[in-house]
């Protein structure tokens, strides 16, 4: 079954929800965005990924350019 | 014909939602079931979501689907990233939602639960709500700019450090007051203290776990983390029952402060991934999660309200906090129905990550009125106890003694007629040795929560469980507010003394992060342990105070939105945010006029200080203190809070003042003066 259903829609939009509640967002759009748009730069593993949003969720403010 | 029928609905649903509230309204003498609240309530904030948070979008702010926001126009992947609206949603809520909303309305119930019902529902609407929108649909027009940014840009610089200041003594008050209300439910109390001790090795071994067995599986961590601590909440009742181990948990409230302070300082210049991320992890999804479980205990149980719908308190006698129904109970409830707090996150992460221009209502206003039920769940809570007990746990021993005996025959003299069996059969139901004096909102949402779980799920000692899980997850979220507060107003700190010694401004120096971070640890430190020793228990001393600073923040938030508005050329709608701009400008000045000039020592600070200072100089020591010397530290701190609130007063008229300033100059000008960052198409993104 690879079709998806409305069911694991929900279920990804909820996984989704709860990582972004404690300020980590998407790996996949992070990914997607990168090979998109600066496909020259490297791409974070997840874990490093994870790593860096939990620095910036307590860094105190101030967001950047990418 | 469509058109007609929905018309049609409308006018049925918002009879409805009259018939609730006028059901809430009017019944004396007679209980009535929370359920009308609750209707009441979801009627008003759906009407208000169908109607006034479209009317602003579409004339005030004038959204448009087609504008691109700043998570696109500067994707990273990271900070800016468009972002489902569901998922922003649940963001947004969980970071605006904090104790707030549960400790105001709590204490507020003093007076009975209709002026603060119609004050949450309404305030929530026409303030609250407003701000929390109109702010988010500001920034995201200026790349997700931050409040003290917009307020510079708008307003000027000298604005932009008054907001500064203005952010960084609410930021010290709230730590101070919240971290008070975790001492107060744990004074005397080794069952929570074992538990909310617990969460610190807990949230140390998520962290390693996180960060070195399994990196980044948050759900999987947050899972451990949970049956963790349900589990040292079943082995704190086995702790507390030991005659050998409970005194090792058995602390008063000084020795809880200082602990706290310690915790503070350690855990905010810890690495975050240590301590600070995993227990903000546990505490942000067991928030959510018991907000939801409140919600359905409540829809379940339909409980009846046992307050009376209006007490005599509101003459401004009451025990919890002293002063009139105007202006303190729009003090006391400020968070709920508008609280300036919320401003800080609307121009926060959330504008950054907002797909579409026209989702900030559903986030914004949505996310705000979601709070406001918050807000009126805790004040069901608050009023299905028994009156009595409500009033023995938060009234302060000066008001009611310190003896069951001498509560219950206080409190019965008040009208709310209470045996001392029943106060002593309520402390051993919840497993605790007493339930006197726990101001403060925790202890009292927590035996409300336990009694509604309780008498749905049943279960022999099951109550005491619930009321020590209740009390975990309110210390556990405040807690976090405090360490990653105390990490904030330690760049705040540091930011503001850079302007003066700029050295002090290198976030990565460990010398100026530890002076910054002792700064940041001292200022709330002070106010909490003020607050311990405080013999009139502290919370009805600094919560008024922190109702001001809150409410002062969102005067500057509302102030920017009437100024933008200006700016824009939109005056018609300038009311929009000004009439909640001024009344919350009449309520903290007129609050902070009391609190100051007051004829009565219960309301105002200098009051006090000269009643206390007339006693002293007679050589009398004045109840509630027991020695001079108590007398003294009365005195000095009824200074230093007068001072304080002398300050934010200050700050209000000065925002005032800049706004009023901006505003007629934006009137001289014939051309819109916004700085609004130029319109690129949507369609043009790349997708």
């Amino acid at each position: 079954m690879t079709t998806t259903t409305p069911w694991r829609k929900i279920w990804r939009k909820a996984v989704q929800m709860g990582r972004l509640i404690v300020g980590v967002p998407d790996y996949d759009t992070y990914v997607e965005h990168m090979r998109r748009v600066h496909p020259e730069r490297p791409v974070m593993s997840y874990e490093a990924f994870f790593a860096e949003r939990l620095e910036a969720r307590y860094r105190g403010g101030g967001g950047r350019c990418c | 014909m469509g058109n007609v029928v929905g018309k049609f609905g409308w006018a049925v649903f918002a009879i409805f939602g009259a018939f609730c509230l006028g059901t809430v309204a009017l019944h004396r003498g007679e209980t009535i079931n929370a359920t009308w609240l609750v209707a009441a309530a979801i009627a008003t904030f759906v009407i208000g979501y169908r109607f006034y948070s479209r009317f602003i979008a579409e004339r005030v702010l004038r959204l448009d689907a087609t504008r691109a926001t700043p998570a696109h126009l500067r994707n990273d992947g990271l900070d800016y990233v468009p972002t489902d609206k569901w998922v922003l949603y649940g963001h947004h809520f969980a970071a605006i939602a904090g104790a707030g909303p549960l400790v105001g309305p709590v204490l507020a119930a003093q007076m009975g639960y209709l002026p603060s019902t119609l004050w949450i529902l309404f305030g929530v609407v026409f303030a609250g709500a407003v701000q929390d929108f109109m702010i988010l649909g500001l920034s995201i027009r200026r790349d997700g700019k931050s409040l003290g940014d917009m307020v510079r840009m708008e307003m000027g610089s000298a604005s932009g450090v008054v907001a500064m200041i203005g952010v960084l003594m609410i930021m010290m008050i709230i730590l101070a007051v919240l971290a008070l209300v975790v001492v107060k439910a744990l004074t005397h109390s080794p069952w929570g203290t074992f538990t909310v001790a617990m969460t610190i090795p807990i949230a140390l071994l998520m962290g390693i776990y996180l960060r070195w067995l399994r990196p980044g599986k948050v759900l999987e961590v947050s899972v451990i983390g949970f049956v963790l601590l349900l589990l040292s909440v079943w082995i704190g009742g086995k702790v507390a029952a030991d005659p050998s181990w409970a005194p090792l948990f058995d602390y008063d409230g000084r020795a809880l402060a200082w602990m706290l302070i310690a915790y503070g300082f350690c855990a905010s210049v810890l690495p975050v991934w240590l301590l600070l991320a995993p227990r903000d992890y546990l505490s942000t999804f067991l928030k959510i999660g018991t907000i939801l479980l409140l919600a359905a205990a409540i829809f379940l149980a339909a409980p009846m309200l046992q307050m009376p719908a209006i007490t005599r308190f509101i003459d401004g006698s009451g025990p919890v906090f002293a002063g009139n129904l105007f202006p303190f109970l729009f003090i006391t409830i400020a968070c709920g129905a508008v609280s300036g707090w919320h401003s800080l996150i609307s121009s926060g992460t959330t504008p950054k990550m907002l797909a579409n221009e026209r989702e900030a209502r559903m986030i914004g206003y949505g996310g705000m009125l979601m709070e406001a039920f918050v807000a009126i769940m805790a004040l069901i809570a608050a009023s299905i106890l028994q009156p009595g007990v409500y009033f023995a746990m938060n009234s302060p021993a000066a008001a009611i003694g310190g003896t069951v005996q001498e509560a219950a025959a206080t409190i019965s003299q008040w009208g709310f007629v209470v045996t001392p069996d029943v106060l002593t059969q309520t402390a051993r139901e919840i497993g605790e040795n007493t339930i006197l004096h726990r101001a403060g909102g925790a202890p009292t949402l927590a035996v409300g929560m336990a009694q509604l779980l309780h008498g749905i799920l049943g279960g022999e000692g099951m109550m005491a469980f619930w009321y020590h899980y209740a009390i975990l997850f309110e210390a556990l979220f405040i807690l976090t507010t405090v360490d990653a507060g105390t990490r904030v107003g330690r760049f705040m700190i540091q930011e503001l003394a850079g302007l003066a010694y700029p050295p002090l401004k290198k976030t990565e120096s460990w010398g100026a992060n530890v002076i910054a971070t002792v700064a940041c640890v001292a200022a709330w430190g002070y106010f909490l342990y003020q607050g311990v020793v405080d013999p009139f228990g502290g919370i009805n001393t600094l919560w008024p105070l922190f109702g001001i600073a809150n409410q002062m923040l969102a005067a500057i938030a509302l102030t920017l939105c009437c100024v933008i508005v200006v700016k824009l050329k939109r005056e018609r709608y300038l009311w929009v945010p000004a009439v909640p701009a001024l009344w919350l400008i009449v309520c903290t000045l007129t609050a902070g006029w009391q609190k100051l000039f007051h004829d009565d020592p219960k309301i105002s600070f200098l009051a006090s200080a000269r009643k206390f200072a007339a006693g002293l100089a007679e050589g009398k020591v004045l109840a509630p203190a027991k020695s001079l010397e108590e007398m003294q530290r009365i005195i000095a701190n009824n200074y230093v809070d007068a001072t304080l609130c002398g300050l934010f007063m200050l700050l209000v008229v000065a925002t005032a003042l800049f706004g009023v300033r901006t505003i007629l100059a934006a009137r001289r000008s014939a051309q819109p003066t916004a700085h609004e960052e130029p319109y690129v198409a949507m369609a043009t993104m790349a997708r």
